[in-house]
């Protein structure tokens, strides 16, 4: 047992605040393969509705990612480099698309910290939203710390 | 948000055209730095094997990405796709340093029909004759 489970409840944030652009959607779209038009033509996000350009619905995750995704990398949590964290469950609710020119901040709370098996996991609750407080998205990470759950400094089965 | 699929025009089981997407090496790259997740496993050979996996793996956001690219397709609109989840990354899937990849094949029906309308989409992904993830739904709105 390596994580530290006191961190249960604790929240982070509002972060710094994210600023979407259109370049950065356009390459997220790219890294994806994705080039619907909407994430790509202002024109055609406005056909659909859209002040400009949307992100794809999987976007969401850059603010997780561009944050560090507290407490990955808060030492006191215990999360070890190695053996490895992975992804295990992710679910994201959107109030509405996230759009060029959107300006985002997410708060972070840690729902658990549980032992599952050789493994341990967590699971946070991602809120987004504009510095103003108007919700755009939530997002549910659960980590698993691979084989961390009986002996600190185990190794990966 | 304008859906070209009408919520009337769908019941329980209507599929959601199947697509089959290739995921090279140069893709877990160019992922990386389009998401800012620069992970080892996902690109250093290395490392993957050194923490007990057969190759470099695919992040898990990348696959949700193309798992819910077959809705967004679907309706022409992804800001009609209000949620998705994924309840386990059940297999890891493994991109061999090759000029063939993994091929992700990707198929859906509809699971559910909600008021205001919108529906769930039950998703299958499917990556070397395996299912790799369990419980990928997606809740789009419909016209």
């Amino acid at each position: 047992m390596v994580l530290n489970r006191n961190f249960t409840g604790r929240s982070h944030g509002p972060t710094p605040v994210y600023e979407v652009s259109r370049e950065k959607i356009r390459d997220y779209a790219i890294a994806t393969g994705d080039l619907h038009p909407a994430y790509l033509d202002p024109a055609v996000a406005r056909q659909l509705g859209y002040r400009d350009v949307i992100a794809p619905p999987s976007f969401a995750v850059m603010l997780f990612f561009r944050f560090g995704g507290w407490p990955l990398y808060d030492p006191e949590f215990g999360k070890k480099k190695d053996p490895v964290c992975v992804h295990r469950a992710q679910r994201a609710t959107h109030q509405r698309p996230i759009v060029a020119g959107d300006r985002l901040v997410q708060t972070t709370f840690v729902n658990e910290v549980v032992e599952r098996g050789e493994h341990e996991q967590w699971t946070m609750t991602h809120t987004i939203t504009t510095p103003e407080g108007e919700p755009v998205c939530v997002v549910v990470n659960t980590i698993v710390s691979r084989g961390t759950a009986h002996e600190p400094g185990s190794t990966a089965s | 948000m304008t859906s070209r699929i009408r919520y009337a025009d769908v019941q329980v089981g209507t599929p959601i055209p199947e697509q089959t997407f290739v995921l090279k090496r140069v893709d877990l790259l160019r992922y990386c730095g389009g998401c800012s997740d620069f992970t080892a496993t996902h690109w250093n050979e290395r490392v993957a094997k050194a923490v007990g996996l057969p190759d470099v793996i695919a992040h898990g956001t990348l696959i949700i990405a193309e798992a819910v690219r077959i809705v967004s397709d679907w309706v022409g609109d992804p800001g009609a796709v209000v949620e998705y989840s994924v309840s386990r990354f059940a297999h890891p899937v493994v991109v061999p340093d090759d000029d063939v990849g993994a091929q992700l094949r990707v198929s859906g029906r509809v699971e559910q029909k909600l008021d205001a309308e919108c529906v769930v989409a039950r998703l299958s992904v499917h990556c070397g004759g395996r299912e790799v993830v369990a419980g990928a739904r997606a809740v789009v709105r419909l016209a």
